[in-house]
């Protein structure tokens, strides 16, 4: 099985970037061992994983809120606002919370995590995002007992994303977790990409990233947390829930009900590679899959 | 004249090959350039259906009876360009890896249905020849009518890989569907001549 940590990642690339980058900021050559130690880690992995080059992952993006089209969100979100920006965590909670987002990248440490994107149409990236566990956030509105789920909305304003003015899905964009798989370490509240500030096309300036999920799962440019007791219905659920249910953790035993799920094409890899096999739950099965013990995973797709 | 019109619009056919492979060099097929090279033939494909469905309208319009002489050249690129968008997804996409290519095709409606389409291709190209018209006789103008399945099935491809109501897959389907309904008039006003 495939798995990647980001102590795993060959690291030739960002390594070089980020050490261009440290220099761009003027900092002295100690702090160049992050990057050493990443290099080590490569070395003793057996994986020849490689970053997805960061204008793939700039370019390339499911954002419907700005169209359908991959090249919808990098062409119709550069004069995107994300500040001011805040976001209230409410619902079941002992006390409702509102946050700007400088508010919240000063509260929690902020670091790299290397994670292979999985998107339901059957492509991956491995991203380098910046960001923290969304546990630590939601620990600060305290859940209350009767919060068994959690939903998150994405902002809504056709103004300023044109995609939001046709009916393509249900807006605002709305997903949802269950609250165990919310506080999971692994999911993360993301405010960054490649060491920069998050771009507007990724899901500025708050987005989460579930890795074990399809990418639909990671909502973008999200304004709202809201502890719920039921189970919240995502705006995919609502579009057609024959073919998106509320786990959607990667499967290659569960196709979509008009595609297989069992391969993915590696993004940036060139016109001759092959496709790769999808690993269950995108790879990191050894931290999550005690979340699904004893589910019918094909039924509670 | 007819003779350098039919060589012009062979060669403007061959223009989807020309840009793909002019995209292939200058690598400009972006972050899933398989899935590019496929959609691209997939719709040109689309393209040559609509155009090949329009010379008929476009003679009783025009009353020019000059554009149904490109009607079977247009309809083997039809079948050129589908056989290439079918080569690309068996070869290049899977590698001739033929069990998730089976599986696909029997269990995938979208994909089902396209190949269903190409397999359909298959005897109206066989048959295009003078000699084949000449043979048939009365035979191959019902064989052909094959053609309007064909670009339903083509139509229905498309919508169904898309993931929720896009524009493009609806704008084509909107064509096909005129350029078939334009048919059944002609039809109609056929007979009452007869």
């Amino acid at each position: 099985m495939k798995k990647i940590k980001f102590s795993e990642i060959t690291p030739e690339k960002i390594y070089l970037k980020r050490r261009d980058f440290i220099k761009k900021l003027g900092l002295s050559t100690s702090s160049l061992m992050v990057g050493q130690n990443f290099l080590n880690g490569a070395k003793a992995s057996t994986q020849n994983l490689e970053l997805t080059e960061y204008r793939y992952i700039s370019t390339y993006n499911n954002y419907y809120e700005f169209g359908t089209r991959k090249s919808d969100p990098v062409e119709k979100s550069q004069n995107f606002k994300t500040s001011p920006w805040s976001l209230t965590i409410d619902g079941e909670v002992k006390k409702k919370i509102t946050l700007t987002v400088d508010e919240i990248k000063n509260s929690f440490p902020i670091e790299e995590r290397i994670y292979r994107l999985r998107c339901v149409e059957g492509w991956s990236m491995i991203i380098p995002w910046m960001g923290f566990s969304l546990s630590k956030l939601l620990e600060k509105a305290s859940p209350n007992s009767k919060a068994k789920f959690v939903e998150f909305t994405s902002v809504y304003d056709p103004e300023q994303m044109p995609g939001q003015r046709y009916p393509i899905l249900q807006w605002p964009y709305k997903e949802g977790l269950r609250i165990d798989e919310a506080m999971h370490p692994l999911t993360t509240m993301v405010t960054g990409l490649y060491g920069k500030e998050l771009p507007n096309q990724n899901g500025a300036p708050l987005r989460l990233i579930v890795p074990w999920k399809y990418g639909f799962k990671s909502a973008k440019a999200i304004v709202n947390i809201k502890f719920v007791e039921r189970m919240p219905t995502s705006s995919w659920m609502r579009a057609s829930p024959r073919e998106y249910g509320f786990y959607s953790n990667v499967n290659p035993r569960v196709d979509h009900p008009r595609w297989s799920q069992a391969s993915e094409r590696v993004i940036g890899s060139g016109i001759l590679s092959e496709r790769i096999p999808t690993a269950i739950f995108n790879g990191y099965g050894e931290e999550v899959a005690n979340l699904y013990s004893g589910m019918d995973l094909k039924k509670n797709f | 004249m007819i003779r350098y019109s039919k060589i012009i619009v062979f060669i403007l056919c061959l223009w989807p090959l020309v840009i793909i492979s002019l995209n292939i060099y200058y690598n400009e097929l972006g972050a899933e350039p398989v899935k590019k090279i496929m959609n691209h033939f997939g719709e040109w494909t689309l393209i040559f259906i609509c155009l090949t469905l329009a010379m008929s309208p476009l003679k009783r319009f025009t009353n020019l009876a000059f554009w149904t002489k490109f009607r079977r050249m247009l309809g083997l690129f039809v079948f050129f360009y589908a056989t290439i968008h079918l080569l690309t997804y068996i070869g290049l996409d899977y590698r001739f890896d033929w069990q998730p290519i089976f599986n696909d095709v029997l269990k995938k409606k979208f994909i089902f249905i396209g190949f269903s389409a190409w397999l359909l291709l298959i005897p109206l190209a066989a048959t295009s020849s003078q000699k084949m018209i000449n043979l048939l006789k009365q035979n191959w103008k019902k064989l052909h009518r094959i053609v309007y399945i064909i670009a339903i099935f083509g139509a229905l491809h498309y919508i169904w890989l898309s993931k929720t109501i896009f524009f493009k897959p609806l704008i084509y389907s909107v064509i096909i569907v005129v350029l078939l309904i334009l048919r059944i008039r002609i039809k109609t006003r056929k007979f009452n001549y007869e």
